[in-house]
């Protein structure tokens, strides 16, 4: 959001297999091959020819059904995993090009991955826990406390800074993998489904937080979600996988109005357009004189202007964008198709 | 269960018929062994390659031309000083750094608070109550003799099979090539293992603690193994994007995440410890077991139960305290719990201590009780036992002379009268029909090798001891293993029974057998009986139990009978299980059979003893093998069956 014009992560024609001899049979892959013919040759195609760009301070969310690849892309992105084609650039670093030495300094400089299992360490209560990667870096005991504390805060664990893994529920385990991936202080942040063990309200408090603090950080985030409404609460862009294919990635509209493939319209087909859908995207020429009429907001969406759209029975809403300029105008017609679908 | 035998049959026609035919050949060649030419009913000169003087040779090169030996004794050299520092601490022995010998009172309270740290009172009772009874026995110097060694040997063993462990997990190529070496480790009996370190370093109390070293480290590097391989990629993952290097990677993330497999490798190892700490005695080694190897021999019952129920009460007693620090998991403090509280324990035990130590400077006897001044049961025991003895003696009398003159006698005539082709190809049919043509080849080397060391005979009459051995604790396993799992309290005592006769060194199970037979032959396989029965009750209760439910109440639902559910639904389901109680029993004997050549017996054991005896390293390594391919034999066989049964089963 913030000047979009920096990358900060990108990838281009990413291939990620699992097998025996990946790097072999990827060479000898015959083009046109799908998911099922690669499958057949004994090879898991998680990841197939993935290209994304991720600006500094873009929040990217990652959607597609289970077994789809997004974690295991988010795992090419950080380097967990070995690419078997293809590159990852990192703030203007070939990630694949990276000594291990370079590797664990921009991890422990730059990078925070909370995990979908979790991924706590048994043997370390809470507190140890999120101060660890703090440890790892050899900060002084001291400062790795008041640090490990602050994020503890922060996630709403204070007072359990003492317990071990195992004595939390699920949702309190899921918020010390945040607090932890927080610690450093990362540019960029990885999240693996973060928020799937949380109940409704708290997770509904955690999205808030974390939309507070990406506008106060300006984080690159790239973030997996089953959840559409979340997606929607947070993306800047959705991508969305099937079979390790990035069908689409797009700004959450665009999504939803000109689905690329049949799989995107049947993806977001549950979905109600008007939500998503901002007044921008609608904007005509005017055809009559607009000049009276009380105007709406270009980035309000659809859905917020519906008690408006059917108590005022006039054809045209004039349209302002944020600094109160006419850009142009909201034919009711098309707002109310939007909203309620079209005629049969 | 019908369909399932039927589909496992189906699949492979062929190879059943190619087994059976090979075992018809068997058949054939035992019968007509009397037109047999004398090469195919022994194994021939030609077929006898000298191993042992090879094996003799190279140990000469490694020892001497290499100048191994300097190594050995360095190393040998280190372990003696820690054995020297303990045994100073323990039983005062007079070396740096001359602070003992503790006095006993101090060790039974650090006993019992290590026991209520674990696992609370019970376990405290126990911890303390053992070192209180080996001290009013007046049986400390040599109890002490016997732990000072564990003390030294079970850290060291645990570090090496630890490293072993992360290094067969870092390559694989470390993993294959310890793979057959752990295998072969297993199965070796414990005497092959002290004829190279005597060789290496003689005799007494050092080389009893490397050869227990070397013995107890192999079930850590598989437990190490396990454990590494078993952390979730997840939680490795987090640690390297905690940025955390290799190094730690490895001892601060994958290390204490495989704690709980760790601690029962550790487990394993104090009592691997234990039950060769006990044999060494054989090697030199002073402490318990030496005492009761000597009063065995002299045939003092008394005396041996007594020491036999320390051996027992420490067997159980460092096996539960093992045991709860496996399962005890770190707990955390509420906040605000002020310091004393969080180290109550501490305190406490600090506090005891100085007590101990205090009574310890002005009373003797809560320092050190003489056997003078030893409380001792014996006189009691040895009327007791005396009395039994004139009651049972017509029965065991009978016993040992039926059994001697109508089974024993005949059955090892038989196994000695086969001709070793016959066995040959008997064992290559049965191979092939339970698993495949592999399992054929594989089963005709391992018997191939014991024709080709020239210890046939004895080998035959090692597998005659196990084999009838094995056949009585099936018929009395087995019922006792059925009838305890028919109700649910009585099952968890007899698997708890069972659980902790495991734990005794197989040395205490030749006291009451001596006691009722005296030394000989039918002794020993009672022993071996003994022994072999706990595993096979064990599993075939567990077979039994772990039966599902569902298809338990889907029997009942189809109105079967209590008779008919057991062996027409539970019995098959259970096998698999039962199966590998079977093959632990095998091994177990194995281990006895040998074990037991010293109160007479003349296998492979006997000669063994003989080996140890003259530091014959390649006779003895090549006994250990025949043993250990015995063993591995019928492991093969009963492991290919049961997984094939299982698959067919849909059970894994
Ligand atoms: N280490 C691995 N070895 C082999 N196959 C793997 C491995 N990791 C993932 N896969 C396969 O790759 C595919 C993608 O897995 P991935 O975990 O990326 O899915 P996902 O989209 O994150 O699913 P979910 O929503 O369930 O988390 C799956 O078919 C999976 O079976
Ligand atoms: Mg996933």
């Amino acid at each position: 959001m913030a000047d979009g014009s920096e990358t900060v992560i990108s990838c281009r024609d990413v291939w990620k297999l699992f097998g025996n001899h990946p790097e072999r049979y990827f060479a000898s892959i015959p083009s046109g091959h799908n998911f099922d013919d690669i499958r057949n040759d004994g090879y898991i195609a998680a990841v197939r020819s993935a290209s994304l760009e991720i600006s500094r301070g873009e929040m990217l969310v990652i959607m597609g059904l289970s077994g789809s690849g997004k974690s295991t892309l988010v795992r090419c992105l950080s380097r967990l995993l070995e690419i078997t084609a293809g590159e990852v650039i990192v703030e203007g670093n070939d990630l694949s090009a990276l000594s291990e030495k370079e590797l664990i300094e921009l991890r422990r400089s730059k990078m925070g991955m909370v995990f979908q299992s979790f991924g706590l360490l048994p043997h370390r209560t809470v507190l140890n826990n999120v101060a660890f990667p703090l440890e790892m870096r050899g900060q002084d005991r001291i400062e790795r406390r008041k640090r490990a504390l602050e994020m503890i805060e922060l996630v709403g664990l204070t007072g359990r800074e003492d317990y071990y893994p195992r004595e939390l529920s699920g949702g309190q385990q899921q918020r010390v993998g945040i607090a932890r991936s927080l610690a450093i202080e990362p540019d960029i942040w990885f999240l693996d489904e973060p928020f799937s063990a949380l109940d409704p309200l708290i997770r509904r408090e955690m999205q808030d937080e974390f939309l507070r603090l990406q506008g106060i950080l300006g984080k690159s985030i790239v973030f997996i979600t089953h959840d559409f409404d979340e997606a929607l609460r947070l993306a800047d862009r959705i991508a969305i996988m099937k079979d390790g294919l990035i069908e689409q990635c797009d700004k959450p509209d665009q999504i939803v109005l000109n689905p690329a493939t049949p799989y995107v319209a049947k993806f977001t087909e549950e979905i109600e357009k008007s939500r998503v859908v901002h007044v921008s995207h609608l904007v005509a020429e005017p055809s009559g004189d607009i000049a009276e009429m009380e105007p709406v907001s270009a980035s309000a969406t659809v859905r917020s202007l519906a008690r408006r759209l059917i108590s005022d029975a006039s054809e045209e809403l004039p349209v302002v964008d944020e600094q109160g300029a006419v850009i142009g105008v909201l034919k009711r017609q098309s707002a109310l198709e939007l909203l309620y679908g079209e005629r049969s | 269960m019908i369909s399932a035998e039927a589909v496992s049959d189906h699949s492979r026609p062929g190879r059943i018929c190619q087994g059976q035919i090979i075992i018809l050949i068997a058949i054939v060649l035992a019968l007509g062994k009397f037109i047999l030419p004398e090469s195919l009913i022994r194994p021939p000169n030609w077929l006898v390659w000298p191993f042992a003087d090879w094996i003799n040779w190279l140990f000469d090169f490694i020892k001497d031309d290499l100048g191994f030996i300097f190594v050995t004794r360095a190393f040998a050299a280190g372990i003696e000083w820690l054995l020297d520092v303990t045994a100073n601490l323990l039983y005062g022995r007079n070396r740096w750094p001359r602070l003992g010998p503790l006095p006993w009172t101090f060790i039974a309270i650090t006993a019992a608070m290590i026991g209520y740290w674990l696992n609370g009172w019970k376990l405290a009772l126990l911890s303390g109550g053992t070192f209180v009874w080996i001290a009013v026995m007046g049986q400390w110097k040599w109890a002490m003799e016997t732990l000072s060694v564990i003390v030294v040997a079970a850290p060291i063993a645990v570090l090496a099979g630890l490293l072993c462990g992360i290094a067969a997990w870092r390559h694989r190529w470390v993993e294959r090539a310890l793979n057959p070496i752990l295998n072969i480790a297993q199965s070796l009996p414990h005497f092959a293992y002290m004829i190279p370190v005597v060789v290496f370093i003689g005799v007494g109390p050092k080389s009893g603690a490397i050869v227990t070293i070397i013995f107890a480290a192999p079930p850590m590097i598989r437990m190490t193994l396990l454990g590494l391989k078993k952390v979730s990629s997840e939680i490795a993952e987090s640690g390297m994007m905690s940025g955390a290097n290799r190094w730690q990677l490895l001892w601060q993330v994958r290390v204490p995440s495989a704690r709980t497999e760790i601690l029962v490798g550790i487990n394993q190892v104090i009592m691997q410890c234990l039950a060769m700490v006990v044999l060494a005695s054989f090697i030199g080694m002073p402490g318990l077991g030496q005492k009761l190897l000597q009063l065995l021999q002299a045939l003092k019952i008394g005396r041996s139960v007594e020491i036999g129920v320390s051996i027992v009460l420490i067997a159980i007693m460092l096996d539960q305290c093992s045991k709860a620090w496996v399962v005890k998991e770190p707990k955390h403090f509420e906040k605000g719990v002020p310091w004393h509280e969080r180290h109550r324990l501490k305190l406490l035990w600090a506090g005891l201590s100085c007590l101990a130590f205090l009574a310890a400077e002005f009373l003797p006897l809560a320092d050190q009780i003489k056997r003078t001044q030893a409380l001792t049961v014996y006189k009691q025991i040895d009327t007791v036992v005396e009395r039994f003895i004139i009651l049972a003696d017509p029965v065991t009398q009978w016993l040992r002379g039926f059994l001697i003159r109508n089974v024993l006698i005949p059955m090892r005539d038989v196994y000695l009268w086969l001709p070793f082709t016959a066995v040959l190809a008997f064992v290559a049919g049965i191979g092939w029909v339970i698993g495949s043509l592999r399992s054929a080849l594989i089963c005709l080397a391992f018997v191939g090798m014991i024709a080709m060391t020239g210890w046939w005979d004895r080998a035959v009459i090692t597998t005659y001891m196990v084999s009838f051995a094995v056949l009585v604790v099936i018929a009395i396993g087995l019922p006792l293993g059925i009838w305890a799992s028919r109700a649910r309290a009585r099952a968890r005592l007899v698997l708890l029974i069972c659980d902790t006769a495991q734990t005794f060194p197989s040395f205490i199970y030749l006291i009451p057998v001596v006691m009722l037979f005296g030394v000989n032959d039918v002794a020993a396989i009672g022993a071996v009986i003994v022994f072999g029965l706990v595993p096979m009750t064990r599993y075939t209760i567990e077979g039994l139990r772990s039966v599902p439910p569902e298809i338990d109440e889907a029997a009942d639902m189809c109105g079967a009978a209590f008779r008919q559910k057991l062996w027409k639904v539970r019995f098959p389901l259970a096998l698999p299980t039962i199966a590998v109680g079977l093959n632990q029993t095998v091994l177990f004997s194995l281990f006895m059979v040998i074990i037991a050549a010293f109160i007479g017996t003349q296998d492979l054991g006997q000669e063994m003893q003989r080996a140890l005896s003259s530091t014959d390293v390649g006779k003895g390594l090549v006994l250990g093998l025949c043993v250990a391919f015995i063993g591995l034999l019928v492991d093969h066989l009963i492991l290919t069956w049961s997984a094939r049964r299982k698959v067919a089963l849909g059970i894994s």
